[in-house]
């Protein structure tokens, strides 16, 4: 823990009080209401250091700490038909993606794209939370598909950060049925001899959790993640009982035989580059830079 | 005892005046022929109206009649020799998911589906129709039973969605669904798959992903109840029927979508009118289809399968 965050915060803690403290300076932990100094955060992976709390990542941090540096090129994701239903609740769907494009600067609840891990090439996928609460609709799923493509193509494993609210309603039975066509994508992977690995962070519910997102060969989660199926009060509703402590959170998914592992975020990129090498018959650590890579055409 | 449906109260007011009539007649002697013919073509007329145009909130509602054939009155009709099997020989006997052996045809076959039960008894026997990873795993075990005995599957689909408990979600629901889903698109058998009242999220899917998709004229077939649509993005449960209009659930939205493959009809009135009628239209739809998937090379049949999935919702609709 640097000098800076244990004697500086609680001084401005006094004299400024919460609301004066500059936002981009300082944040609170929500877990543990802590003030944490930005620049601190950038070095812990945005991980509470005081209590080790794993804060939701945003797609381009998560391919930061994932690929080796400067290893990573994006790839452009195919395009699907935009609200096919031509949906309206309160609100346009295609105001909602209009909104949410301008506020997070992606196109979709997804991004994909290939690079090294501890020197060895990965295809890579990052859901967006941020955008549209990470829902699947088609162009999610016919980017889990490209993304599948690309792995067979360059003969790469799959790895596939998660985190969904569930289905995108806004695209009815639409949203349902990228539940088969993501399965088809992992069916790629899987009868291409490649690694497929998962690695759910907070929160992974609904069709993705029942689909693509229980289908790794290696199951991974970060600590303390939301991880189910059906929504927490959607049970409580049901079953009327109190939900037992720690339910559905990813410790308790191992616990119960769903995960293979829980890793904290810091440990990422090795434990995901260590089992490459071991699925793969590699050498680990790698030490040269691999060959550049063919990109998957636009369909 | 018929039960009718909120918007059906005409044609039951119309049926009760001619049942009325026929006990009058009974004690009175009257002669009423001629008017109970009067109003049983009115009532047929009144019937006809309603269901040419009913609301997509009007069609869950009869998706969801008590009286309408369940799986097990389609298995009993269509399937000799049926031998349930039970168990996902991991924890349990799961009675909301139904199936096993018989002769479709006298060919053998593998059937599977969601039993949501017709009285509270048997309700409470099937958990009205909503599996745990239990019943997911079971269809699982089917599924690659029917591949490695060469059996097509028939499949039928009615049901709320999977079970939201406790328990469910520590054994693993979503794990459940996902295989049970990778073990449809993997077999290398025809698949059949008949939407029948209810197709209610992942807890369909799990059961849904086939080489012929049919669904019952007034079946329904949705990503999430229209209740739970409502009260998410409406914050109200009271717009479940706007909600069932925007998420387009009926039989030809999916129809016009590509995302099933064929609408089987129902009887004036609705399935529960007439369920011998209803069954025996989803039997010739299934023996329609069989014999060209049979014909196909386990391979090329699978192939196929997956490339209609990967195909769809890449174009708008037609
Ligand atoms: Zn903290």
């Amino acid at each position: 823990m640097s000098w800076l965050t244990e004697y500086v915060r609680p001084k401005i803690r006094n004299l400024l009080g919460k609301r004066e403290v500059p936002d981009n300076l300082w944040t609170q932990c929500s877990a543990c209401n802590q003030m944490i100094f930005v620049k601190e955060l950038e070095r812990t992976l945005k991980v509470c250091p005081y209590c080790g709390h794993h804060m939701r990542a945003l797609v381009n941090e998560r391919l930061n700490w994932t690929f080796d540096e400067g290893s990573y090129t994006r790839i452009d994701l195919p395009k699907a038909p935009v609200d096919p239903l031509g949906f309206r609740d309160q609100k346009r769907y295609t105001d909602r993606l209009k909104e949410n494009r301008s506020k997070t600067h992606l196109d979709e609840a997804l991004v994909v794209a290939h690079g090294t891990i501890t020197g060895h090439r990965a295809v890579v996928g990052v859901m967006a939370f941020e955008f549209l609460a990470g829902t699947m609709g088609a162009a999610l799923g016919e980017g889990v598909v490209a993304a599948a493509k690309l792995a067979v193509l360059q003969q790469a494993p799959l790895i596939l950060f998660t985190a969904s609210g569930g289905a995108r309603m806004q695209e009815g039975m639409i949203s349902l049925m990228q539940m088969p066509r993501t399965t088809i994508a992992v069916q790629m992977v899987r009868e291409a001899g490649l690694p497929y690995i998962v690695v759910m962070t907070d929160p992974t519910t609904g069709g993705v959790t029942a689909s693509f997102a229980m289908l790794g060969d290696i199951q991974i989660a970060e600590p303390n993640a939301l991880i189910g199926f059906a929504g927490q009060r959607v049970i409580e509703q049901t079953v009327r009982e109190t939900l037992p402590e720690g339910f559905q959170r990813a410790e308790y998914l191992l616990q119960h035989g769903m995960l293979d592992m829980v890793v904290p975020r810091p440990e990422m990129r090795e434990t995901l580059g260590r089992l490459i090498a071991l699925l793969c018959h590699l050498d680990h650590p790698a030490q040269e830079t691999p060959d550049p890579v063919p990109l998957i055409q636009a369909a | 005892m018929r039960q009718f449906l909120d918007f059906e109260k005409p044609v039951a007011e119309l049926e009760d005046k001619i049942d009325e009539l026929r006990r009058m007649s009974e004690t009175d002697g009257i002669n009423i022929s001629e008017e109970v013919a009067r109003l049983t073509e009115k009532a047929d007329r009144q019937l006809r109206a309603t269901y040419a145009k009913l609301t997509p909130w009007q069609k869950v509602q009869v998706a969801r009649h008590a009286q309408r054939p369940h799986t097990l009155d389609y298995i009993r009709t269509l399937v000799t020799e049926y031998t349930p099997l039970a168990g996902d020989r991991s924890f349990a006997e799961d009675n909301a998911v139904v199936g096993g052996l018989g002769r479709f045809e006298n060919r053998p076959v593998v059937v599977v589906g969601t039993e949501r039960g017709d009285d509270l008894d048997t309700r409470l026997k099937h958990n009205f129709g909503m599996a745990r990873p239990e019943g997911y795993r079971k269809v699982r075990r089917l599924v690659e039973l029917a591949s490695r005995f060469a059996l097509p599957i028939l499949s039928f689909v009615d049901t709320a969605g999977a079970f939201p408990g406790i328990e469910a979600e520590a054994r693993g629901q979503a794990e459940a669904i996902a295989r049970s889903t990778d073990a449809f698109l993997s077999a290398p058998v025809p698949i059949l798959v008949t939407v029948i009242g209810e197709g209610g999220s992942g807890g369909a899917i799990a059961l849904g992903a086939g080489d012929r998709v049919f669904m019952l004229e007034h079946s329904i077939y949705s990503v999430i109840s229209p209740e739970g649509c409502a009260s998410i993005l409406w914050r109200d449960t009271t717009q479940a029927a706007a909600a069932a209009e925007a998420m387009k659930l009926t039989a030809t939205d999916l129809r016009n979508f590509r995302l099933i493959d064929e609408i089987i009809p129902e009887p004036v009135g609705g399935a529960h009118r007439d369920p011998v009628v209803t069954i025996q239209a989803v039997g010739r739809a299934i023996a329609t289809a069989l014999p060209g998937l049979l014909a196909l090379d386990p391979a090329a049949l699978r192939a196929q399968r997956r490339e209609k999935y990967l195909a769809m919702s890449r174009e708008p609709a037609v």
